[in-house]
């Protein structure tokens, strides 16, 4: 907090009187205002979110039916379903675009990009983010990147299909693999796009944390929200410039016959002139992203879950500065556990030992913010909104999907998993559906605020919420049973080995509840877009909560408040605090909102 | 047609949710349209929590139940039933962690429902309970690790201690191949550059080097009971796994370099298909195999346990049929399969 930055931000304050002329293309569609800017985040991630999901309910489908014909297939893959049956590469092409689609696209972009957009700035007190032009590139960046990499569903070869992973050589050769053509060259630019637009949008969200915060709010009144964005900003800028050299040097062997990842090939009748090289350099590079990916996926998902379980509970959140020292530990830890990923991939065992290490340390942090969640319910006067809800759900996933990584962060326990459909059900238990639903409790919750004070309705969002919920299990619990027998995950069909014949009926309850989930997220789909053009308006600060988002009017402005900034005097978990007398410290509201003055006789309760 | 139909039943669907939550509002006694959760919702709600834990408690014994027959049997390695009891090990500790947190979350979430006028209770943190739940994890945690390891150090020490037998598993799009390094028990030198399809020498086997001779080249791999086994693993083109989950071992296969895995089989084959769950899968997959051989489905005939090797990396279009079959029998009937195989000196004189 800075003298100079308070001065810069007070003059700005005189600066929202005159209102600029705001045309269409710079009020809809170039717009340099955060608030904008979030809900192009949020409306691109969920288009390439209806992508990515309709892609896994087809390739569902064929697990389920291996074989089988549909005209659905034939409608949509068109020559990849001669007849209406599935065709084995562009299944591949399925698991693997659907894989990137929403580790990057959805995850990263359409989670981390809406709300810390939106958040950072109105919880911090600041009038935008530090750098509008910046934000605006790395949106349209993400634009871009979104629209190569959905071109390449287009390409006549097919798309990328070697796996999200894209490990070379089956990525680097187009002999040994259709996908591995054009398809995978627009997949490197759409990436190496999309990490462009990830760094702009990183480092504007830590200089914006760190310079623009109103006065009054330290770092440790910060709301966990904010937090969760700053470190997850973090390890974005310190890990994914390593997957842009994995990147360039894959072009490279691709494009210019260098040989980084590639060594000693022999395909389709010929020796290749690759000399050198090594994919295990390549699964190093991936994995330093790869690993702290999860946490950049995670974060922000757990510190929406934070803010809105506290509200919700109408309690602080339970450790506030232990929540704040588990994001920065799994911050750290996250770029130290790459390698166990890689405990079979010809490393040097060693090496295995130590990744083995530092990857069940990671479980310790993990295992405090699952406590303080529980905790955090426990005496509350819990309001169940559909955020409420989702919270919930996240905290209960991320257990689930969480202790069984104990079992794969282990060496020796990870030999037979490897690869198998038990990693697929646990890092889509711990990450993917706990991540979505990080998502859904803030579209939610900020859906007031994201659309000028229009709510979402609650009984279509608990229709969601609790389809959404059983059948995320009803997929995912099974799944562990079918990788407990050792079937490995991307096979296009099992039936090419007796011993998984008796598992199809499980691919196939799976999948009905995939199908059952898909149709749950339509009703979502018509509930925020329905929400958005005809929602009725709700109160200013709908969920009676502290944090300063809630101060500002429903009605967007440039610059955020109308008059000067709110300044802050309290950390932002005030909720339900009584006085020596038991009465709250507001009379008849139980909050007390971070723009409030302490009382005279008020003390700070927690530390 | 279909999609047609299909696209119908969702709108319909859609439309009938919508219609369903208009009654439901209609019904509501107060007229406010608020969109915040009331009283009602709160109460409906923590009781669908509760009965949520009871659905994941009942899933979880349901899979069990239903699931728990189709795990892999026994393990047929040495390092196998370490593996396999640190592996319950773990997930004793993991079940009794789930059980307990999830009771607690859907309990909280049931019993501390909001209502009106309800006071909640102000509690920012407690030192000694963050100090409980840290503590716990890193004493359980320590246990796993040091267990883990000792065990991965054991089975990651590949050496030539007890006489192994060297085989090298080579991987190519999309099948494996075996090499037995012959009488001397080394393996000759190969690089995918010498390899020669005219002289079928696939797996690129230096023909100068004097080890290579004796070097026998299967597409079964046959292994003898009770002797350690190091294998070699090479591929010639795209990354591949070997994956063989009876005996709990896999290595990558790396083009440009060579890994290595090490086990001792325990179980033969023979003896694997008496084993009474083993019995048991055979007599169920036959079943379903009986009835799509009825059904005229291709590719139904009845089926015989047998270990398998298969491809666990992806490796392009045909990944999902790469395998290779395994056969763990007794010393004498190894040695004379062994003795009725080509060597890779007789191979190439046959070709000349």
């Amino acid at each position: 907090m800075s003298a100079t930055a308070h001065a810069h931000i007070e003059d700005h304050a005189d600066d929202h009187g005159h209102h600029h002329k705001e045309t269409f293309v710079t009020k809809y569609i170039f717009s340099q205002d955060h608030k904008m800017i979030s809900k192009q985040y949020l409306i691109t991630g969920l288009i390439m979110g209806f992508v990515g999901i309709a892609m896994s309910l087809m390739f569902r489908m064929q697990l389920a039916w291996p074989g089988e014909s549909f005209p659905l297939f034939e409608a949509f893959l068109g020559d990849w379903a001669p007849n209406g049956v599935m065709d084995a590469d562009i299944y591949l092409a399925l698991v693997t675009i659907h894989g990137t689609i929403m580790v990057f696209f959805v995850l990263t972009a359409g989670l981390s990009g809406t709300f810390s957009n939106l958040l950072i700035p109105l919880q911090i007190g600041a009038r935008d983010m530090a750098s509008g032009f910046l934000n605006m590139v790395s949106y349209w960046l993400f634009f871009l990147s979104s629209v190569i990499m959905v071109l390449s569903l287009f390409v006549e070869a097919g798309p990328a299909s070697a796996g999200w992973t894209i490990y070379p050589p089956l990525s680097a050769l187009p002999m040994a693999q259709a996908g591995s053509g054009m398809g995978m060259t627009l997949w490197l630019v759409s990436m190496a796009i999309f990490i462009a637009s990830s760094l702009l949008g990183s480092l504007n969200y830590i200089v914006t944390v760190i310079n623009l915060r109103t006065k009054g709010m330290s770092m440790t009144r910060l709301p966990l929200t904010i937090w969760a964005f700053l470190v997850t900003a973090i390890i974005g800028v310190v890990s994914f410039p390593v997957l842009l050299s994995a990147a360039l040097l894959l072009i490279m062997d691709r494009s210019f016959g260098t040989s980084f990842f590639l060594s000693d090939i022999f395909i389709q009748g010929e020796v290749l002139h690759y000399q050198g090289g090594s994919p295990v350099l390549y699964e190093h590079l991936f994995w330093f992203l790869g690993h702290p990916e999860v946490y950049i996926v995670l974060l922000p998902a757990l510190g929406i879950t934070s803010e809105v379980m506290s509200t919700n509970a109408r309690k602080p959140i339970f450790g506030y500065r232990a929540m704040i020292a588990s994001i920065i530990a799994i911050a750290f830890l996250s770029t130290i556990v790459w390698g166990h990923h890689m405990f079979i991939s010809g490393m040097n065992p060693f090496l295995g030992s130590v990744f083995t290490f530092t990857t069940l340390l990671i479980a310790i942090p993990s295992a405090v913010k699952a406590f303080n969640y529980i905790t955090t319910l426990w005496k509350g006067n819990l309001q169940l909104n559909p955020a409420m809800l989702f919270s919930i759900g996240l905290v209960s996933t991320f257990i689930t999907g969480g202790l069984t990584g104990i079992i794969l962060g282990d060496s020796t326990l990870d030999i037979n998993v490897h690869d198998t459909y038990f990693v697929v059900a646990h890092f889509h238990l711990v990450m993917g559906i706990s991540a979505l639903y990080g998502l859904f409790a803030g579209v939610y919750h900020w859906f007031p605020k994201m659309f000028e004070g229009k709510m979402m309705n609650k009984n279509l969002g608990y229709v969601h919420f609790w389809i959404t919920a059983i059948c995320a299990y009803g997929v995912f619990f099974p799944m562990h049973f079918v990788g407990m027998a050792g079937v490995p995950r991307r096979y296009y069909e099992n039936t090419a080995f007796p011993m998984y014949d008796e598992l199809t009926d499980v691919q196939v309850l799976m999948t009905v509840f995939a199908l059952i989930a898909g149709l749950a997220q339509l009703v979502f789909l018509y509930n925020f877009i329905s929400s958005m053009f005809y929602g009725k308006k709700g109160p200013q600060n709908p969920w009676n909560s502290n944090t300063l988002e809630w101060t500002a009017p429903q009605e967007h402005m440039h610059g955020n408040w109308p008059g000067a900034i709110p300044h802050v005097h309290r950390w932002a978990y005030d909720y339900s605090k009584t006085d020596e007398h038991g009465e709250y410290i507001i009379p008849g509201q139980d909050f007390v909102p971070q723009n409030i003055p302490m009382k005279e006789d008020e003390e700070e309760l927690h530390h | 047609m279909t999609i047609l139909l299909i696209l119908a039943v969702l709108v319909l669907v859609a439309i009938a949710i919508w219609q369903m939550t208009k009654i439901f509002e209609l019904s509501q006694i107060r007229a406010v349209d608020s969109q915040i959760a009331n009283d009602r919702d709160n109460k409906y709600n923590g009781y669908l929590l509760f009965l949520f834990l009871i659905f994941i408690y009942g899933i979880t014994i349901f899979s069990f139940w239903k699931y728990g027959k189709f795990l892999l049997p026994e393990a047929a390695s040495a390092h196998g039933g370490e593996y396999d009891q640190l592996m319950l090990v773990s997930f004793i500790i993991i079940f009794f962690v789930q059980t307990l947190t999830q009771l607690l979350l859907h309990y909280f979430g049931y019993k501390y429902r909001g209502q009106k006028g309800k006071k909640a209770l102000y509690y920012a943190d407690n030192d000694r309970l963050e100090f409980i739940w840290t503590i716990i994890p890193v004493i359980v945690l320590a246990g796993l690790i040091l267990w883990g390891l000792y065990t991965w150090t054991n089975i990651m020490d590949i050496n030539d201690e007890d006489d192994p037998l060297i085989v090298e598993l080579y991987a190519q799009q999309f099948n494996w191949t075996a090499r037995y390094a012959g009488d001397d028990n080394v393996l000759g030198a190969a690089n995918v550059r010498m390899i020669d399809i005219d002289k079928a020498n696939i797996l690129g086997i230096d023909e100068s080097d004097s080890y290579a001779k004796d070097d026998i080249i299967v597409k079964e791999l046959h292994l003898p009971v009770g002797r350690k086994v190091n294998f070699k693993m090479r591929s010639q083109d795209v990354l591949h796994s070997a994956y063989m989950p009876h005996f709990r071992a896999q290595m990558n296969c790396v083009p440009g370099m060579t890994t290595q895995f090490s086990f001792t089989p325990t179980i033969t084959t023979a003896d694997m298909r008496l084993k009474p769950d083993v019995v048991d899968k055979v007599k169920r997959t036959n079943a379903i195999r009986a009835e799509k051989a009825a059904a005229g489905v291709e590719n139904s005939d009845p089926w015989e346990f047998d270990y398998i090797l298969l491809c666990n990396k992806i490796c392009g279009k045909s990944h999902y049929n790469m395998q290779m079959k395994i056969i763990v029998e007794e010393e004498e009937e190894y040695n004379k399969w062994l003795a009725e195989q080509q060597t890779f000196a007789q191979t190439m004189a046959s070709v000349q």
